[in-house]
């Protein structure tokens, strides 16, 4: 006898919003227990091959390397409103964050440890300018297996995730402008590290002001 | 039938042993590529001829690291290759198990079935795809390319799909000949 699966017809005949949210990593199916396995993984192999996939697909399209950088980041933009709404749910019980640093606490620790496993490696305020805010990440999941060929100098595979951020600020009230960019670490035999330029918009800072 | 299921272990073993990543990365990641190539052609059917594209060119690399980490060397006969694609290659690479079903009476073609497809996790397909569009066929661009490295010239395509209300995503295999192994005519003695 096999065991009854987890897709069976009654739940494809519901509308996906009649469905329960998975809970994530977190969920335990009994099936999973079962064969032993996690339903919510995939290797990062399989990852890498689709990104890169991608990546070479955009590439065939645009006419130079900020053209790329812009795809990437729309891309990645779509993803960002989708995990914003869903960990919104899934971790915050429905409650949006309102508050500019609640919201990019959320972004390095909650978004973060959701897609890559791990919370962000720094967040600071920019001395210079009080609306500009800047995520450290020394191992991009989007830079792993990528090496960039000469010819295409500064394109940055984390134009990624910098429209994942960059969208869950914007559904969540924060419009900014994210911006990634790669920055020499000086240690010999280290990779670069990546550097998430957040600069939010001026109304955002207005009522930021407001609010305190 | 509780005979022992040897590429189950091989692959449960082999998944262990991969590096992971949030499988809901995985899904908005290649939902937003499907969006964007729905909005590039426009033409669902020209959708599915790029996924199968995409997925051929990514076949024909993973098949290296998967003959390099799974530890599993030749087949002895298709009916074997299908049995180490759905116990070992889909749990390698997606963490899921596939199921071979529906075998014809020649043996050389067969369905795989996927009951948890990771790909489909949040999607749902608008009516007017129903039929056309087959989301997930990058899977069988993938089979096609990495088969074709091992000289087993395939026809893969998706029948079933449960984001368009069937019980089960099933991806039809037919084997269509083997690729010999020839030597170019540059390389050939006078």
């Amino acid at each position: 006898m096999e065991p009854r699966r987890s897709t069976g017809l009654t739940a494809t005949k519901l509308h996906i919003l009649d469905r329960p949210l998975s809970r994530g990593k977190n969920e335990v199916h009994v099936l999973a227990l079962m064969r032993h396995t996690h339903t919510q993984s995939v290797s990062l192999s399989a990852f890498s091959f689709l990104f890169s996939e991608m990546v070479q697909y955009f590439q065939g399209r645009v006419q130079n390397i900020s053209d790329l950088e812009n795809r990437l980041d729309d891309a990645g933009f779509g993803v960002g409103v989708r995990v914003g709404e869903l960990l919104c749910h899934r971790e915050k019980s429905g409650r949006r964050e309102t508050r500019l640093i609640s919201i990019l606490q959320f972004i390095v620790s909650t978004c973060w440890k959701a897609l890559f496993g791990k919370a962000a490696d720094a967040l600071e305020r920019s001395t210079e300018n009080e609306d500009e805010y800047m995520i450290h990440e020394l191992e991009p999941l989007t830079n792993k297996f990528i090496s960039v060929p000469p010819d295409l100098g500064q394109l940055d595979c984390a134009a990624y995730i910098a429209g994942i951020i960059r969208g869950v600020l914007t559904s969540s009230g924060f419009t900014a402008n994210v911006t990634a960019h790669t920055v020499e670490v000086g240690t010999p035999g280290q990779r670069d590290k990546t550097v998430f330029l957040i600069k939010f918009d001026e109304r955002v800072m207005r009522r930021e002001r407001v609010l305190t | 039938m509780a005979t022992p299921r040897p590429h189950q272990r091989v692959g449960d073993v082999a998944w262990t042993k991969m590096t992971k990543v949030n499988g809901e990365l995985f899904a908005l990641t290649y939902g937003a590529m499907v969006t964007q190539l729905i909005r590039d052609f426009e033409d669902l059917k020209a959708v599915n001829q790029q996924l199968d594209n995409m997925g051929y060119n990514i076949g024909i690399r993973l098949i290296d690291e998967f003959l390099a980490k799974s530890g599993v060397s030749n087949c002895q006969d298709f009916k074997e290759t299908a049995e180490v694609i759905a116990k070992i290659a889909f749990k390698m690479f997606l963490g899921v198990n596939a199921e071979v079903a529906h075998w014809n009476a020649e043996n050389n073609a067969c369905s795989l079935l996927i009951y948890e497809n990771p790909l489909t996790e949040f999607v749902e397909l608008p009516p007017s795809a129903y039929g056309v569009l087959w989301y997930s066929n990058v899977l069988c661009g993938v089979l096609r390319g990495a088969l074709e490295m091992v000289q087993m010239r395939v026809e893969a395509r998706f029948v079933k799909d449960v984001l368009q209300g069937d019980e089960v995503s099933e991806i039809r295999l037919e084997l269509k000949g083997m690729i010999e192994e020839a030597m170019g005519d540059e390389y050939k003695e006078d």
